[in-house]
């Protein structure tokens, strides 16, 4: 039987266009830039310096506190700066810049593709492996892995929970990882198991993805604990909250972690790319990207270098489109809108979409007629109209009560007004603004 | 006809006796409140700007009775003349304040520096600024949408159509402080308002590397310090690749103006002087 959540949520058109596309590597770029900040939390602290010479594999960056994650080189070559690049937060943050040399891999680096099952590590020893590869959630959100696997200690993990719902219209790469990487994914749900001591995990698929579910079912009969799980077609069902709530039922309390209902939520890349630092010694350095959009030319799913240039990848797909009116880091719901086709490629990027001119352009803002269109499909429960207008009053106190810190940001609210209302970009500019609030009262205390 | 008298009369007891009741408590429990409190709101300007910190007008009076030191206290809108009568309300000294005027620190506009992209998001500078840079290369610039414009209660300060930045109407400008609260890129700045107007001040928040921001301004400080050396008063300081002139040791000489390769230093109301806007 198909689960889903109980409420709000929208079903966009999916034009999952790159939808079977094997996936391929693309031609090494002459540079990469890395940013320091690819991940929630404090950035990495670099520890090369200029002029420095790395191989694939080498640390270039270590976490710097508890909530971070280390970088590893994804190239071999020379780093020719530390400075500035505008990434797809849309401001200049700190980069390492490294000129392509060849190809050399650290030794350690398995590169066989031989699928490797057996594990001998205890689970302290798979947790470090992790940290030290710089896993992050590889769903978009991009939270280091190896903090979700320690629970805190009043909070004890019952399930994992593989998210490989790609609810997201046009992404397709998780999809595609699933059909050629199946045995590998559950060989490392299998090491996250271990890791969280648990005996149980569920792998939760949207039935657009028949393929997949059925594959998947088939391997892991071969896995002991794995379920898989088929999932009625809801956006934004990938979100964290609104999975474990498809898949246990339990409704994550306003204000609490979503580890309080004993679920543990894991991206499906995020389980490869576990099975390939475990088992193959690689550091998180590659992941699968979705490039797609109507006037792509051959949209597909390629297996890019971290800090690879927007531009290589929309080359390896026919070119830049002539009309080309945006370009989305990410999909059409939660992505973010690029300035620049240079914008490197980071360990939370999922996809680039490019919408033409006319797709590009926002409709005129009308008023607002209290239709409670957005209530009714927000996952959440909250009142994005409201919202709306205590935010343009800068009432950051009411807005609070309003629970706007509980928005996840799919922007369902947005998607489905019929006056076209910015009622994500004043939920965001709410968050940001309580937020500080918050941040300001708990600096006080 | 009886039911009538029967239904005036019970109401009538009724409001005769609670009348009763509310004059013993009204007496009983009378809340002495100072009457300079409400003789000092009667002069404030009542514009409830909240401009001198206070939760409008009537706390500002509060304020000054309560604390009976006007140390510190300043109403920005009603200015000397206001506080001295607040002073000999209270039988004080007035601190002695400075009168100031707000400063919009930017002079991109589109001649100066080109776009580089296209926001076609809602026209509001707190949103624009929380999604990202802007529509320029200067991520530190004006956006143009007039948050600032939104929050002046005065009507002080206005979008000029032609180059797209703000415009402070010195005759209006009370130096509230709502548009510098109000703008989310923190360019606009209260500063003394000088002798006759005359102010010099840097108008350039960008902390970029001086190419970085060169490339993305043509009037932006790039932070060479030439004007650090011209001025011989110490009140030029360089940082994080931005200039400062502090107006408590600026002389306003003028060196600094004439020295700047970028223009970015901007001498208003002076006789030869280009002004901006």
């Amino acid at each position: 039987m198909l689960k889903t959540f109980r409420i709000g949520g929208i079903h966009p058109p999916e034009n999952k266009l790159s939808a079977g596309q094997a996936i391929r590597k693309i031609e090494l770029p002459a540079q990469v830039v890395i940013p320091l900040s690819q991940h929630l939390g404090a950035p990495a602290k670099a520890i090369v310096a200029k002029g420095d010479e790395v191989k694939v594999g080498t640390l270039l960056a270590e976490a710097n506190g508890f909530v971070s994650a280390s970088i590893s080189s994804p190239v071999s070559g020379k780093i020719t700066k530390i400075d500035t690049v505008i990434d797809s937060s849309g401001y200049a943050k700190p980069a390492i810049f490294i000129e392509v040399i060849g190809d050399e891999w650290l030794p350690e680096i398995d590169r066989s593709s031989d699928l490797k099952r057996e594990c001998t590590l205890s689970s302290n020893e798979i947790l470090e492996k992790i940290k030290a590869a710089g896993l992050v959630g590889m769903g978009g959100a991009a939270f280091p892995t190896h903090v979700k696997l320690v629970p805190p200690p009043d909070f004890k993990a019952e399930i994992l929970i593989i998210n490989g719902v790609e609810c997201e219209p046009y992404l397709t790469a998780d999809h595609q990882l699933m059909l050629e990487k199946s045995e590998e994914i559950l060989v490392g749900v299998t090491l996250l198991m271990k890791v969280l001591n648990v005996t149980q995990a569920v792998i939760g698929i949207e039935a657009n993805k028949p393929d997949a579910i059925k594959l998947l079912t088939e391997k892991a009969t071969a896995y002991p604990g794995i379920q898989i799980q088929g999932l009625k077609m809801c956006y934004p069902q990938g979100g964290e909250k609104q999975l474990i709530e498809a898949i246990t039922g339990k409704q994550v309390a306003p204000g609490t972690l979503p580890i309080s209902t004993g679920a543990v939520v894991q991206n499906i890349s995020t389980a490869f790319a576990v099975y390939e630092a475990v088992q193959k010694n690689k550091p998180l350095i590659e992941r699968v990207i979705t490039v797609t959009g109507k006037d792509i030319v051959t949209p597909s799913n390629l297996l890019v270098r971290l800090g690879t240039p927007m531009r290589a990848l929309l080359e390896a797909c026919g070119g830049i489109p002539p009309n080309i009116g945006k370009l989305i880091a990410g999909g059409p719901m939660m992505g973010r809108s690029l300035t620049n086709f240079d914008t490197p490629i980071t360990k939370g990027s999922s996809g680039i979409l490019a919408f033409n001119e006319t797709e590009s352009l926002r409709q005129p803002i009308e008023n607002c007629i209290r239709c409670a269109k957005c209530i009714g499909v927000c996952p959440i429960g909250l009142e994005p109209y409201l919202i709306s207008i205590v935010a343009d009053q800068n009432d950051w106190e009411e807005l609070e009560r309003l629970h706007v810190m509980e928005c996840i940001e799919c922007g369902c609210c947005q998607f489905t007004c019929p006056a076209h209302r910015p009622l994500l970009d004043f939920c965001r500019l709410g968050k940001s603004k309580v937020g500080a609030l918050l941040r300001q009262r708990a600096a006080k205390k | 006809m009886n039911e009538c008298i029967i239904a005036i009369a019970c109401l009538g007891g009724i409001g005769l006796i609670l009348a009763v009741i509310l004059y013993f408590v009204s007496k009983k429990f009378a809340v002495e409140a100072d009457s300079r409190i409400d003789e000092i709101a009667e002069i404030l300007p009542k514009a409830n700007c909240g401009g001198c910190g206070y939760p409008g007008c009537k706390g500002f009076a509060e304020a000054c009775v309560k604390a009976n030191s006007l140390v510190g206290k300043n109403c920005p809108v009603g200015g000397a003349s206001t506080m001295a009568k607040v002073a000999q309300i209270l039988g004080l000294e007035a601190s002695d304040v400075k009168p100031q005027i707000a400063v919009v620190r930017c002079q991109g506009d589109c001649t100066h520096r080109t776009r580089t992209n296209h926001y076609d998001g809602a026209k509001k500078c707190a949103l624009a600024s929380d999604i990202y840079g802007g529509e320029t290369d200067c991520s530190y610039g004006c956006l143009g949408y007039g948050d600032c414009v939104e929050a002046c209660l005065f009507d002080a300060i206005s979008i000029d159509p032609s180059t797209l930045l703000p415009i402070v109407d010195e005759t209006r400008c009370t130096s509230c402080g709502a548009c510098v609260k109000a703008c989310p890129k923190q360019l606009i700045e209260l500063r003394p308002k000088g002798p006759e107007s005359r102010r010099i001040y840097v108008s350039c928040i960008n902390k970029d590397k001086g190419p970085v921001a060169r490339k993305a301004c043509n009037v932006a400080c790039i932070g060479c310090g030439i004007c650090v050396k011209k001025c011989s008063f110490d009140a030029i300081t360089v940082a994080n690749h931005l200039a400062y002139i502090d107006p408590e040791k600026c002389t306003l000489c003028h060196e600094c103006v004439e020295a700047c390769p970028q223009h970015s230093i901007v001498a208003l109301h002076f006789s030869n002087s280009t002004e901006l806007c």
